[in-house]
């Protein structure tokens, strides 16, 4: 409980109220309960993923070639696909997110913006194997016929769809960082006498670079761990990129990998507990991503902290 | 002149930009209304799946559907708002309220498929639960915790100290003042948290194609230790693994997965608005 106002402590729970010093001691449980998940998952992810370093070289697992029949498991092309659909989503939702978190949080007048915050919500709840399913029937064939590829399915398709998966995240969460920037800063930036647009692009957007840093952040790690899209409409070929033009050929993530395997590995196998493998980096990356974009948060509250003092 | 040039230019660019990532949302609903529309039908919705799933219904997908998110709710929910109790009402600022919170922001950025890859390392396996609603619905849970624990916090930092303060000062032990004035305040934010994690478990495949999820299974499930088919997973093996698959059927499951999922996003917006137009504080 935030201390603030009185210093005034709440009666302890009196003598012979067991009930509720049970329920006191099983909140706390629960409080608890989220590091112990972490715990478990870690846990559990190294002890099926560990053994893949004891049945197959290292040296392997960073070959080029990711065909699991013969035994060939090679991650780097399975990595670089993922980094690959990753970074064409980052550079469509990036300036799209922001410009319609910039459009709601400052351009907008109110009603349009108490519409649109719930709309790009909605987006958020879509599930991904819809947006997969609309990709593979609408997305792909137009992909086809416009770039002239020889398939729809290429990482380019991924990208376009998990921009749109990214963008809810990062909408709401550049529009929170544009909310708080203090009133008083576009008070003085118009009463200098810049225009509104100069006020959001030199003033505001600047004030709030921190916050939408965090949003690129959380943006790309929704973007990473997407399963379902990815896998419906990337093509799902483990093939080593040669140059730019990866991004119109079909390409095969960490995550899809995962999802179209495991289903079909015997437990115990070198396969099954490769497969783990690639749970274990995709859980590092995750926790890095997420950490580094929550630390941002953390230092700019310091930083503020430091400013009103 | 040109100031104001730059502005009008930029705004529309923003405008531009702002109807480019909306407008593919109604057009995605739009177009899966009227193509999945004419698919609609008591037969869809109410009977068995046939021909390999290429006539008949749904109905073991929707009941599998509803029976995980319930289950989901089930474990998710209390675990979910005792957590948020205890970050806001009684835990200090140590290191390891610090380390929960640490792990919360983890919980929320794993990859979905990893989830899967837990819950069938831990309750497939370890546990033996097998391929089952509780396996799957113990993996959803855990997944759906930090959206309900992150929801249910704000809702309660947000009723005003005051409240608690009076309470204390009537007599109120901590509990009691949690019980009998946060948690009614906090009610409609933590129902709109509630429903939006739920939402999101109902939608998701890769949490259970390995622990719950069923590629066809023409009956009901029997108990919470059977595989069941659902929804998402539904429309994932008709529109990929199932060839000569009648279009309209795939946009009619489509549809009511839709429905399914927007329909909670819709109850959890409205309780959100009747509670923000209702508040005294």
């Amino acid at each position: 409980m935030p201390t603030s106002l009185l210093t005034l402590k709440p009666q302890p729970a009196p003598r012979g109220r067991w009930t509720e010093f049970i329920t006191e001691a099983l909140i706390r449980a629960a409080g608890y309960s989220a590091v112990l998940f972490v715990g478990l998952i870690l846990l559990f992810l190294l002890r099926e993923g560990l053994p893949a370093f004891a049945e197959v070289q290292v040296t392997d697992l960073f070959s080029a070639r990711w065909y699991p029949i013969e035994a060939h498991f090679g991650l780097l092309p399975l990595i670089s696909g993922s980094l690959i659909v990753t970074a064409g989503a980052v550079l469509i939702a990036v300036p799209f997110g922001l410009a319609t978190a910039i459009f709601i949080a400052e351009i907008a007048p109110r009603w349009l913006r108490e519409f649109l915050k719930p709309f790009i919500e909605v987006l958020g709840g879509l599930p991904s194997v819809v947006l997969g399913f609309m990709g593979m029937l609408v997305l792909a064939p137009w992909v086809r016929e416009t770039l002239g590829t020889p398939t729809g399915l290429t990482a380019f398709t991924g990208s376009v769809l998990l921009a749109g998966m990214a963008l809810p995240t990062l909408v709401s969460v550049a529009e929170d960082a544009l909310d708080a920037v203090p009133r008083s800063y576009r008070d003085a930036a118009l009463a200098l006498g810049a225009t509104p647009w100069q006020t959001i692009w030199r003033v505001t957007l600047p004030a709030a670079r921190t916050g939408v840093l965090t949003a690129t952040m959380l943006g790309i790690g929704r973007a990473i761990g997407e399963t379902m899209t990815v896998m419906m409409v990337t093509g799902n070929a483990a093939r080593l990129p040669d140059g730019p033009a990866a991004l119109f050929l079909p390409v095969r993530t960490m995550t899809a990998t995962i999802a179209a395997e495991m289903g079909e590995v015997a437990n115990g196998s070198a396969h099954y507990h490769v497969l783990f493998t690639i749970g274990i980096a995709l859980f590092v990356i995750s926790f890095v991503v997420n950490l580094a974009a929550s630390a941002v948060v953390f230092q700019q509250k310091k930083r503020s902290e430091r400013l009103l003092s | 002149m040109t100031r104001l040039l730059t502005q009008r230019l930029a705004f529309a660019l923003f405008t531009l930009a702002t109807l480019a990532t909306t407008l593919p949302i109604v057009l995605i609903v739009a177009y899966i209304v009227l193509a999945g529309g004419p698919a609609i039908s008591t037969e869809f919705l109410t009977a068995m799946p046939r021909d390999g799933m290429r006539a008949g219904g749904l109905w073991p997908a929707i009941v599998g559907t509803v029976l995980l998110t319930l289950g989901t709710g089930l474990i998710a929910v209390p675990l979910g708002v005792a957590a948020a109790i205890y970050l806001a009402e009684y835990a200090k600022d140590t290191a390891l309220t610090r380390a929960i919170r640490i792990a919360i922001i983890n919980l929320a950025g794993i990859p979905s498929v990893v989830y899967g890859l837990f819950g069938l390392g831990l309750f497939v396996l370890f546990l033996g639960f097998g391929t089952s609603i509780l396996a799957g619905c113990l993996t959803l849970a855990i997944m759906t915790l930090p959206v309900i624990i992150s929801t249910t916090e704000e809702a309660l930092r947000a009723v005003p100290q005051s409240f608690r303060v009076v309470s204390i000062s009537l007599g109120g032990t901590q509990w009691q003042t949690i019980r009998r004035v946060v948690l009614p305040q906090a009610l409609p934010g933590i129902l709109t948290g509630v429903i939006l994690g739920l939402e999101r478990a109902a939608g998701e495949t890769a949490p259970i194609l390995f622990t719950a999820a069923a590629f066809f299974l023409p009956r009901l499930p029997g108990s919470a230790l059977d595989a069941t088919m659902a929804l998402p997973y539904h429309l994932f093996v008709i529109s990929t693994q199932v060839p000569g698959m009648p279009i309209t059927l795939q946009y009619g499951t489509a549809l009511v997965l839709l429905v399914f999922v927007l329909s909670m996003n819709l109850i959890a917006t409205l309780i959100r608005s009747r509670a923000r137009a209702r508040r005294q504080w």
